[in-house]
């Protein structure tokens, strides 16, 4: 291993830097290697922090202000963390056809958030993707990493407010708990 | 491995495949397992245990059969039996139609003599459908990996780019440059380190056929990227595939640790001196990274930046070695060619466009999938006859080809023949095969304000032209959308269009403003419409004049 790469140690103590530092071992710590150690790190952490950012940089000898620059270049890192569920939806030519930003519209109304964005309570986040490739089941919505098809406004405001309902109707059950 | 060993595998999986009276298929990629398709085949598989069956009918998943959106779609013995919108419900009733011919539902038999099926003409896709993308037997005893072997034991370089020139085969990623040509210049490159990358960063909305080869055929891609690497003098290959497909990632994986454990990608490949390695890439969510220089940088590990050509990646590409770049459906080409020849390959197509095309017909066409046909075939057979027309009696508009960077085809020339030179003769282009049907209930200035958005967003930055011009023209778009612009702003739209177009820097520029074009040429109408009128012909758009008009 290069001795460079054996000096930094990992921001935290959080064992999950081993997956981390097993991508780059397995690239020989060559600066080309930082897509995929950004998609690991994701991968890994649900999301990129700055002091990921700082570690992967020092680990790979690639300036940060590269390594910042790479992941914001990229529209698939995201440095905001994802809330508990998410809704992604396809934007995609196929989708918007067949009414895409209704759909979108919807979402908006029903969790009173914008795209990119998460609810206050950390619950869900409403974001967007160019294309999905499921064209032929267009328009399609990503709930929780499953594409689902041929989604109208009703179907998927009633799938929101299960997101939704859940964590309130959870949160009740908690604090009814906490009075026994 | 030599080629006995090749021969026995194959022989051996046909014997095993023959053991069964009956074979089901179901398909399992991206679109129909979405519908629970996996829910269904483990239901046929538990259903046929249940029943002692399992020994004379095997269930099988496989590739992608092009009807997606009447998933998840079940076939049996030959495709002479087909099912569709499968649910585990329905197993049954599935296997008494397949075992004891009794009639299944009416909701889910289809019918395999549609135009859909048997107007295609399956060179890529012959295996989809057919094999199990998740085992190389299948592949191989689809007579896979043979071109490789007749390559690497009996042709030299120049003889297999000979081929590829004789095909005819132009690059199925878009701008249609001729292979042949791409791979005798890096081939006459003088260096010692070359590389050979697949672009699978399919990024045009609305485009889904490198994912459906990925995900129904891996070892065709493989097999194709190997015989590059032989006939271009290069040792390493690297596939740029979108995270967003991880199926189609998790396929390539298993693919290509296959075709190493069995010695068909690595060091001395077929007991010969060829070596080739595969490794894959993932890109993140970028549209330029399509173009073939910002796919390099992005591959480097940078930013995914084009830079200006020539040196032509053919000369100086990743790591400034010379670089062989084509597109899944390019390679996906290559082992058929191989196997039956240049000749037969050119046999097929038009006079300057030869072979097949994958198309994804989507939008507003009552079956939306995909289809591989002859170029030169029309747009109306297209969506007319393959396509099955509009849905709910309504009128066809336009479609679109090419994404971004293509154009809308109106009406007039639906009974142009589909090759590079005709599309582009009316504006648009081949590109990698979305094809987008739209009907009266699309309004052509949002279409173009959709497609400028996109570029906008997509746009790198890197130079002034597409930055700030798209942007531009993104608000006259808008403007217009919103009943704000007036007759100046459309001879603004003109310009900017033309100015855009020769100035920008890479492809994503310069093509950027074929949307906006070809509707302001062919629908000119409807852009009226909206500033003269301040009315939307289709009711997407809300030009306020409309809304005082109505009085709301």
């Amino acid at each position: 291993m290069l001795p460079t790469a054996k000096t930094v140690s990992p921001p935290s103590e959080d064992k999950r830097w081993k997956i981390v530092d097993g991508m780059m071992r397995r690239h020989g710590h060559e600066p080309h290697a930082l897509i995929e150690v950004l998609h690991t790190v994701q991968e890994t952490f649900g999301f990129l922090t700055d002091d990921a950012l700082k570690y992967v940089a020092v680990s790979l000898r690639v300036p940060y202000s590269k390594v910042y620059g790479v992941a914001t270049f990229y529209h698939f890192f995201t440095m905001k963390p994802p809330g508990k569920h998410t809704c992604v939806v396809c934007t995609g030519t196929a989708c918007h056809i067949k009414g895409a930003t209704m759909l979108l519209n919807a979402v908006q109304e029903t969790a009173r958030i914008k795209q990119g964005e998460t609810t206050k309570d950390g619950n869900l986040s409403l974001l967007t993707a160019r294309c999905l490739g499921s064209c032929g089941l267009a328009p399609a919505v990503v709930f929780d990493g499953q594409v689902a098809g041929k989604i109208t406004t009703e179907s998927i405001k009633k799938r929101i407010r299960t997101f939704l309902d859940q964590e309130e109707l959870e949160s009740e059950t908690l604090s009814v708990e906490e009075h026994k | 491995m030599n080629q006995d060993d090749l021969a026995n595998i194959a022989a051996q999986t046909k014997q095993s495949d023959n053991r069964y009276d009956h074979v089901i298929k179901v398909c399992v990629a991206a679109g129909c397992l979405s519908a629970n398709a996996d829910q269904v085949k483990t239901q046929l598989e538990s259903e046929l245990k249940q029943r002692g069956l399992e020994t004379c009918c095997k269930v099988k998943g496989v590739g992608c059969m092009g009807l997606c959106a009447a998933g998840p779609l079940v076939s049996a013995d030959a495709n002479e039996k087909m099912f569709q919108a499968v649910t585990p419900a329905d197993a049954s009733a599935v296997i008494d139609s397949v075992i004891d011919n009794k009639p299944a539902p009416a909701a889910i038999v289809m019918d395999s003599q549609l135009d859909f099926f048997t107007c295609q003409k399956k060179v890529v896709l012959e295996n989809s459908g057919e094999i199990d993308p998740e085992r190389i037997e299948d592949y191989i005893a689809a007579d896979g990996y043979e071109a490789l072997f007749h390559v690497i034991t009996k042709l030299k370089p120049l003889g297999v780019i000979e081929q590829v020139t004789k095909s005819g085969l132009r690059g199925r990623g878009g701008a249609g440059f001729p292979t042949g040509l791409k791979w005798t210049t890096v081939y006459k490159a003088g260096a010692a380190q070359k590389y050979v990358i697949c672009n699978a960063d399919e990024g045009d909305p609305g485009a889904f056929m490198d994912r459906s080869v990925l995900e129904s055929d891996p070892h065709r891609v493989l097999e194709g990227m190997a015989i590059a690497g032989y006939a271009v003098g290069a040792n390493k290959g690297f596939i740029y595939c979108r995270a967003e497909y991880p199926l189609a990632v998790k396929r390539l994986r298993i693919a290509i640790r296959q075709a190493e454990s069995n010695g068909l990608l690595g060091m001395n490949i077929g007991d010969t001196h060829f070596d080739f390695k595969i490794e894959i890439r993932l890109g993140a969510g970028a549209f330029v990274c399509g173009e073939e220089t910002a796919l390099i940088a992005s591959i480097e590990g940078g930013r995914g930046t084009p830079r200006p050509r020539p040196p032509f990646p053919a000369q100086q590409g990743l790591w400034n070695a010379p670089t062989l770049i084509n597109n899944v459906e390019t390679f996906a080409n290559i082992p058929p060619i191989i196997r039956r020849g240049g000749d037969w390959y050119a046999s097929i197509g038009t006079d300057k466009s030869k072979g097949t095309k994958v198309f994804a017909l989507a939008g507003r066409v009552k079956n939306t999938g995909l289809i591989e046909v002859p170029m030169g075939i029309t747009l109306r057979d297209i969506i007319f006859k393959l396509g099955g027309g509009i849905p709910e009696g309504r009128k066809f508009k336009a479609v679109q080809s090419g994404g971004p960077s293509g154009g809308c085809v109106p009406e007039q020339f639906l009974d142009i023949p589909v090759d590079y030179d005709s599309l582009a003769s009316v504006g648009s282009i081949m590109g990698s095969g979305g094809m987008i049907v739209m009907d009266e209930t699309s309004c052509m200035v949002d279409v173009a304000k959709f497609f400028m958005d996109f570029c906008m967003t997509e746009s790198c930055g890197k130079c002034v032209p597409c930055r700030v011009g798209t942007t531009q023209m993104h608000n006259i778009l808008e403007r217009i959308s919103e009943g704000q612009a007036g007759t100046k702003d459309l001879e603004l739209l003109q310009r900017l269009t033309s100015m855009v177009k020769a100035a920008s820097l890479c492809g994503l520029g310069q093509t950027a403003p074929n949307p906006t074009l070809t509707t302001l040429r062919y629908f000119m109408d409807e852009y009226r419409a909206h500033i003269e009128e301040g009315r939307c012909p289709a009711g997407i758009c809300h030009p306020v004049k409309a809304e005082a008009e109505v009085g709301v």
